[in-house]
């Protein structure tokens, strides 16, 4: 089998500025949802209790939620989680009463008409960890992209670095975007894919950077142009023989990883398919335009040193 | 040129059989135990706990199917769950004969069931987080500012009761905000207080202050008090959480500092949530009374052993109370007063320390203000007599020491009569468990419940396993021979991988498992970059050996740069990252690693062992090559 039998080099270049176009309305999409709409934070962040509860038969979630209002919660929010058996409550906080009694408290109330339910989880975050999660995601989320760009800067050159982390930051934007638009909730662990994501689309954007440098090499007449289509074409093959075998382990996540990796599982698949895209099509022509030239790769070779001579 | 000198095949045989052997435990699943571990200071898990567990086995005809011994704990290997009980219960009795006052935890647990010459070898299970094998974690954010206060209260009561007896006139003496602040009428009393308390004092550090025609003398507490307070409140809550964590018998309980002011405690495998948060959240309370009467020491006042004869035998006075004080073996009945006279709140501080004048081990106690006040009124007309401190835990009072008041005190004193310095520092651990150093909030709470973290291992495994098999299907259509070798190298990569995890005995967590799903899925783009390499160099005409070794030479590089931008981002994950965060993170960046060794090292020895030997070889299995012009050549068809 061969998928890709590609004749001559795709000009991808020529249309960089189409694609940097659609890059640039994607993003502001993306940031304007995420302006006005914002994220839709889970109990990690917000601070709050989370429990997971499992009923023998199917049951009446808005009983469940009287039961609950009963207890001076109003603004509970009560959903079935997976299947129609499993229930999630979700509770504010709710000051001057600890999380152990208030689960307890809300066990309680609901076991009370002899209803068989099971504790399954319950999780409980108060408000100060939730906001240094916070401050430690967005620490997290710098230090790895001053990371990758000292990395490539210091493995090709500032330009590519300036021009992979572009690209990728361009991914996380887009992630969060589609979080905020749907509304998905935004959990500790989705926040771990995304700086995943992070790292990992950056492979991409650093093997067509490879690619360019050894084209620098070895096509000496070769354009600027020409190399980086060249490099592009090269690597196409690998590039979707690759995300498609991880995409293949992501979507085993997705549908059979329950409801807990779900959404860890989501933002991977949407990084995994603008990760493709951006770090080809969006990280080339930003290295092409911040003018990338043979000596900026390929080490000039020394000149004797001329006039030692008296 | 494909060939590999002997020692690199070594080096991979070696790494593999290793891996195998650490890997090996996890398969063996687990058995049910009965741990048993020391409650109190004085009991020691030795040779004679050792002996009384076999012995006691024996004699009811209970066949264990291993008996270990670790740091401090002693596991007892059972075949099912009946036998784990029963067991429990003759272990109970026979290392516990005083009901009232257990001296071992038994805890029920799960162990694993691999054969004992693997955990000789140190060669565990992989350690299983909290939200795969269930149970509560907690974390408590302890609040040092006030044990800070609570101190400064005690230095107030001091001050006050040293000037009083230096009879040094003073206007005012009051704790506002972090610093005592003592007002006098002029400077020179001023001066003549500083010099009588300096030098006791060593916690406070005085300035002399002049305002609106006052002066003050103002005391804060030294940076080094500071940290020593905060430290010991710290130290002291844990041991009062471990206490009460030792009486819910769980077998694996971790209590440790987290940060300056934070305790996390886990407690897997705990089912009744409930009862263990109401057992952590209590507050044991810790009483001082009068000894009404007592048959110990005849040179003590209110010395009666008719009296507490008649006690014994059920006839009690009106406004006492029957208790008893245990020494070891000794249990010596005390008639007390009803009425309490100190709580453990007015204790700021129990420490062992020695007597100065005779350097006997002695516990240091030091009282608050009130506290102070309240001791100097009773104990003025109480020399001789006895009083007791009663330790409340549970409901159940118990007299920790009853000793003979020898003098008028106050808020600083201390109690003699502990024979070894270890007596003193069990005395005064058992005063501090009275009460927290400082009160503690659940700023975190996770809890999951025993079915819900089995359903979570295997909804993790399962999906690995789907995802394996898909590439598994993929890589060896469209690769061949290339494929099955990259997949034999990615599997010994999830070898590896594991044994790494059980080695380092990392907490495996479920975003963790998914870590390892997903450095599968990475794992194989080394493999891919290789593999298309190979192809490229084929169609540029390469001969097979050739283009396998360029591709392998060439792709080195890439694999290098791609893995390392993973990495960075792993190894943030970890040291920013919490709880689930950071298993995940481990597992990312072990997987980074074991991939570079196993798709470049691996999957080329298998390469140079297939294909290396051959002197002429016409054509590889890696799938077509695809060649412009030429549609229909296949140069690799599989011989």
């Amino acid at each position: 089998m061969e998928f890709f039998r590609i004749k001559h080099d795709i000009p991808f270049m020529r249309y960089a500025l189409i694609f940097n176009v659609i890059s640039v309305i994607t993003f502001l999409i993306a940031v304007a949802s995420l302006a006005v709409k914002g994220l839709n934070y889970g109990v990690d962040f917000t601070g709050g209790t989370v429990m997971e509860v499992s009923y023998a038969q199917a049951p009446d979630l808005n009983k469940i939620r009287d039961e609950i209002g009963k207890l001076g919660f109003t603004d509970a929010a009560v959903q079935s989680f997976g299947t129609s058996r499993d229930v999630l409550v979700r509770l504010p906080v709710k000051q001057g009463l600890s999380s152990a009694q208030l689960s307890e408290q809300v066990m309680t109330e609901l076991r009370k008409d002899g209803v068989s339910v099971e504790m399954r989880r319950v999780e409980f975050v108060g408000p100060q960890v939730g906001k240094e999660l916070i401050e430690n995601g967005a620490l997290a989320l710098l230090f790895v992209s001053l990371g990758i760009v000292a990395y490539l800067a210091l493995r090709f050159e500032w330009k590519f670095g300036v021009a992979a982390i572009i690209a990728n930051l361009h991914d996380v934007v887009i992630i969060l975007g589609f979080f905020s638009i749907f509304q998905w909730e935004f959990s500790l662990t989705v926040l771990a894919a995304v700086l995943a994501i992070l790292g990992y689309s950056v492979n991409e954007s650093v093997v067509v950077f490879d690619r360019i440098r050894e084209n620098f090499r070895k096509m000496r007449k070769a354009s600027v142009t020409t190399i980086i289509d060249n490099a592009i074409t090269r690597t196409m093959s690998r590039t979707i023989i690759t995300h498609g075998c991880t995409q293949l382990m992501v979507t085993s996540m997705l549908f059979f990883g329950g409801e807990t990796l779900h959404y860890f599982a989501l933002a991977l698949t949407i990084g995994i398919l603008f990760g493709i895209y951006s770090s080809v099509l969006v990280a080339s022509p930003i290295v092409m335009w911040l003018r990338v030239s043979r000596e900026d790769l390929v080490k000039p070779e020394k000149k004797a040193d001329v006039g030692a001579a008296i | 040129m494909n060939r590999y000198p002997l020692w690199r095949y070594l080096l991979i045989g070696g790494a593999l059989v290793l891996s195998l052997l650490y890997t090996l435990p996890n398969l063996f699943g687990e058995v049910p135990a009965v741990q048993i571990s020391a409650l109190k200071v004085t009991a020691k898990i030795d040779a004679t706990v050792m002996d009384t567990v076999e012995k006691t086995l024996k004699a009811n005809a209970i066949e264990p199917n291993g008996i270990f011994t670790d740091v401090g704990s002693i596991k007892v290997r059972l075949k099912d769950t009946d036998t784990q009980l029963k067991a429990k219960d003759v272990l109970d009795q026979a290392l516990n004969p005083d009901r009232e006052n257990p001296r071992f935890i038994l805890a029920l647990n799960l162990i694993s069931d691999s054969p004992q010459w693997l955990s000789s070898l140190g060669a565990l299970p992989m350690y299983l987080g909290l939200d795969l094998r269930g149970g509560i974690h907690f974390l408590l954010q302890v609040d040092l500012p006030s044990a800070l206060i609570k101190r400064l209260d005690g230095q107030v009561g001091y001050i006050r009761n040293a000037l009083r007896e230096k009879k040094t006139p003073y206007s005012g003496i009051a704790r506002e905000g972090q610093s005592i602040v003592v007002k006098f009428r002029d400077a020179a009393t001023r001066d003549k207080a500083l010099r009588e308390i300096e030098g006791t004092t060593p916690d406070l550090q005085l300035k002399t202050v002049e305002e609106g025609g006052e002066f003050r003398l103002v005391g804060t507490l030294t940076l080094r008090a500071q940290k020593e307070i905060e430290q010991s409140a710290i130290e002291q809550n844990i041991t009062t959480l471990r206490n009460r964590v030792n009486e819910l018998g769980v077998a694996e309980p971790i209590i440790q500092q987290q940060g300056a002011e934070r305790i996390v405690v886990q407690l897997p495998g705990v089912q009744d949530t409930a009862r263990a948060k109401d057992i952590l959240g209590r507050t044991a309370t810790l009483e001082i009374r009068m000894v009404e009467a007592h048959a110990g020491s005849p040179e003590a006042r209110d010395y009666d052993p008719q009296k507490i004869e008649a006690a014994v035998k059920g006839t009690i006075p009106f406004g006492t109370e029957l208790f008893y004080e245990r020494h070891g073996n000794v249990v010596e009945p005390l008639l007390l007063s009803k009425q309490v006279l100190i709580t453990g709140e007015r204790l700021t501080k129990a420490a062992p320390t020695f007597d100065q004048r005779d350097q006997r081990p002695v516990v240091a106690i030091e009282l608050d203000g009130q506290g102070a006040r309240i001791m100097r009124d009773i104990t003025r007309d109480a020399v001789k007599r006895r009083m007791a401190v009663l330790l409340i835990e549970k409901g159940k009072p118990e007299v920790i020491t009853a000793p003979t008041i020898q003098d008028q005190l106050g808020g600083n004193f201390q109690i003699t009569g502990s024979k070894t310095p270890r007596e003193a520092s069990d005395l005064a651990l058992l005063l501090r468990a009275g009460a927290l150093a400082a009160p503690m909030d659940i700023i975190e709470e996770r809890t999951v419940g025993p079915s819900l973290g089995a359903e979570n291992i295997r909804i993790g495994f399962h999906s690995t396993w789907i995802g394996f098999t898909a590439i598994t299907v993929f890589m060896i259509a469209y690769y061949l021979m290339f494929g099955m070798i990259s997949i034999v190298a990615l599997a010994i990569n999830v070898l590896f991988l594991l044994a790494l995890l059980s080695m380092l005995q990392a907490t495996l967590t479920l975003p963790g498992m998914a870590g390892i799903a997903l450095t599968v899925g990475m794992a194989i783009d080394a493999n891919v970059l290789i593999n298309e390499r190979i192809r490229e160099e084929l169609r540029n005409g390469n001969t097979p050996q050739a283009a396998i070794h360029a591709g392998y030479e060439r792709a080195w590089g890439t694999i290098i740069d791609s893995n390392i931008t993973t990495l960075i981002a792993g190894v943030m994950l970890f040291l920013l990252g919490s709880g689930p965060v950071k298993g995940f993170a481990v597992v990312l960046c072990l997987g980074i690693l074991t991939s570079i060794f196993s798709a470049v090292m691996v999957s080329r020895s298998i390469v140079n062992l297939y294909y290396g030997s051959r002197r002429r070889l016409d054509r590889v299995s890696i799938g077509q090559v695809w060649k412009e012009g030429a549609e229909k050549s296949e140069v690799s068809r599989k011989r």
